[in-house]
């Protein structure tokens, strides 16, 4: 048993969730494989907004994934940096946004 | 980046048997992964065959004014070995009376052969259908003697294929050296003047991309058109098609993908992108590649793991098509370098 809770080697593995729910494992990457193709949206448009995706969610698997994935496709590293940020900015605006309940709170509270 | 290629550093990995060996231990030897025999066994394309010869490659020489680190050829200023006039003459008789209708140059820089224009004008005369020279682009600012090269392979017709790993400067100057993105352009540029890519010329210009790291390309047409969209815009130049190459996991490439721990992600990643279809055309199926001293190789790759062709002819001067076209093709572990995702050889995406 591997000592920490991410192993990198564990990726490779990812399939094998399949094993023990064949029906719903399967059904998974079935959508998933479709979610990341060519549509509305390039597969590359795609790509940067699984990364800041994967930021927010904090995965390390997914961020391993995503950057490979943006390199394959030339996506620069300024364009990765960016995807981040706007992942970030969400993220740390979705926090934010709640400063107003606080002050609503603060306000209702108060005499 | 090393300015020394790994014969000249004595590294154990200039040897092509030490890379043979690394290539079927571990993961291969544990089973962790199929060994390519068997993964293409699977699909009942074992033993490996030619199909018809259409591409004759010849290696002029290991000599490169550059020291890449991703080369598969362990090229660079150090290598001495080039293609003497004499073995060019065994190859010009074989030029003659061959089946392929395309002529590939490669190196090293072949246009550092001593005897470069003189093979070149002599195999125009051949008739051959499409003549190409691999340029490194970087050649023709290198020193003066090299300028008129955009004239010389505009007299003769000779296709350039021409290598610029990204249309950014810095992942092209990582990979191949302090400014050679600059000459690259330049160079593109001086193509393009005397006629290379422009509407109505036939002088074909085409850039081959490959990954600048431990990962795949991904689709060709994406790329080429990112690539043509950029160059344009920023640099005003055009070219014909992009090809995009893997790096195969040998040679300096090999050093690189153990240097940095990547080998063993990278021979996954290889072996998960292993496609069926890809086998069907993997180029040595349809090429012969000469070294400079004139061996006979069923690829370019192969000649850098000294895996001599695989039939009683093995050399120029005893050059058989008929014979040669008989044969098995010999692979190792590096081969799914060729099969993974849209497939890839010198011409780009096979499938
Ligand atoms: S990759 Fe090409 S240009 Fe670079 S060192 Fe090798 S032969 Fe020379
Ligand atoms: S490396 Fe050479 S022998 Fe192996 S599949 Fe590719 S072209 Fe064929």
């Amino acid at each position: 048993m591997s000592k920490s809770y991410y192993d990198p080697a564990d990726l490779r593995k990812f399939g094998e969730i399949t094993e023990w729910s064949e029906e719903l494992g399967k059904k998974f990457f079935d959508y998933y494989g479709k979610v990341f193709e060519e549509g509305a949206l390039s597969a590359r448009e795609k790509s940067l907004i699984a990364l800041a995706v994967s930021h927010v969610v904090k995965c390390p698997y997914c961020i391993d994934a995503y950057t490979k994935d943006g390199l394959q496709r030339g996506i620069t590293k300024e364009e990765m940096m960016e995807a981040v940020h706007a992942g970030a900015a969400i993220e740390s605006g979705a926090t934010l946004v709640h400063g107003v309940q606080m002050m609503n709170k603060y306000k209702k509270l108060s005499m | 980046m090393s300015l020394k290629s790994l014969k000249a550093r004595e590294d154990d990995l200039s040897s092509p048997q030490r890379q043979l060996e690394l290539l079927s231990e571990g993961i291969f030897e544990e089973g962790e992964l199929p060994t390519f025999k068997d993964k293409i066994a699977e699909s009942g394309h074992f033993p490996l065959k030619p199909k018809k010869l259409e591409i004759l490659q010849l290696n002029l020489g290991y000599m490169c004014n550059q020291v890449c680190s991703h080369c598969h050829v362990d090229a660079g200023p150090d290598r001495k070995e080039v293609m003497t006039k004499e073995t060019m003459q065994q190859c010009l008789e074989v030029i003659k009376n061959t089946g392929a209708h395309t002529l590939d140059l490669t190196g090293g820089a072949p246009e550092m052969n001593p005897n470069f224009r003189w093979f070149v004008e002599e195999a125009s005369k051949a008739g051959i259908k499409d003549f190409i020279a691999r340029s490194n682009l970087t050649i023709i600012l290198a020193n003066k003697k090299y300028h008129d090269l955009p004239d010389f392979f505009k007299k003769h017709n000779v296709h350039v294929v021409s290598s610029l790993p990204f249309y950014k400067r810095e992942k092209t100057d990582k990979q191949r050296g302090n400014g050679v993105f600059d000459k690259s352009i330049k160079a593109l540029q001086l193509l393009n003047e005397v006629g290379y890519a422009q509407p109505g010329s036939d002088l074909k210009l085409d850039l081959v991309y490959n990954p600048s790291g431990a990962f795949l390309p991904t689709n060709q047409a994406a790329m080429e058109n990112d690539f043509k969209k950029a160059l344009k815009e920023d640099f005003n130049i055009d070219f014909n098609s992009l090809f995009a190459i893997t790096n195969l996991p040998i040679s300096r490439f090999l050093e690189y993908l153990i240097a940095s721990e990547n080998y063993e992600d990278y021979m996954y990643s290889l072996v998960d992108a292993y496609n069926p279809a890809a086998v069907e055309n993997v180029m040595c199926t349809n090429t012969i590649s000469i070294s400079w001293d004139g061996w006979l190789y069923d690829c370019d790759f192969n000649q850098m793991l000294d895996l001599k062709v695989n039939s009683k002819v093995k050399h120029i001067s005893e050059y058989n098509e008929d014979l040669l076209n008989d044969r098995n093709i010999i692979i190792s572990q590096h081969c799914y370098g060729c099969t993974a995702g849209a497939g890839s050889s010198c011409q780009g995406s096979t499938i």
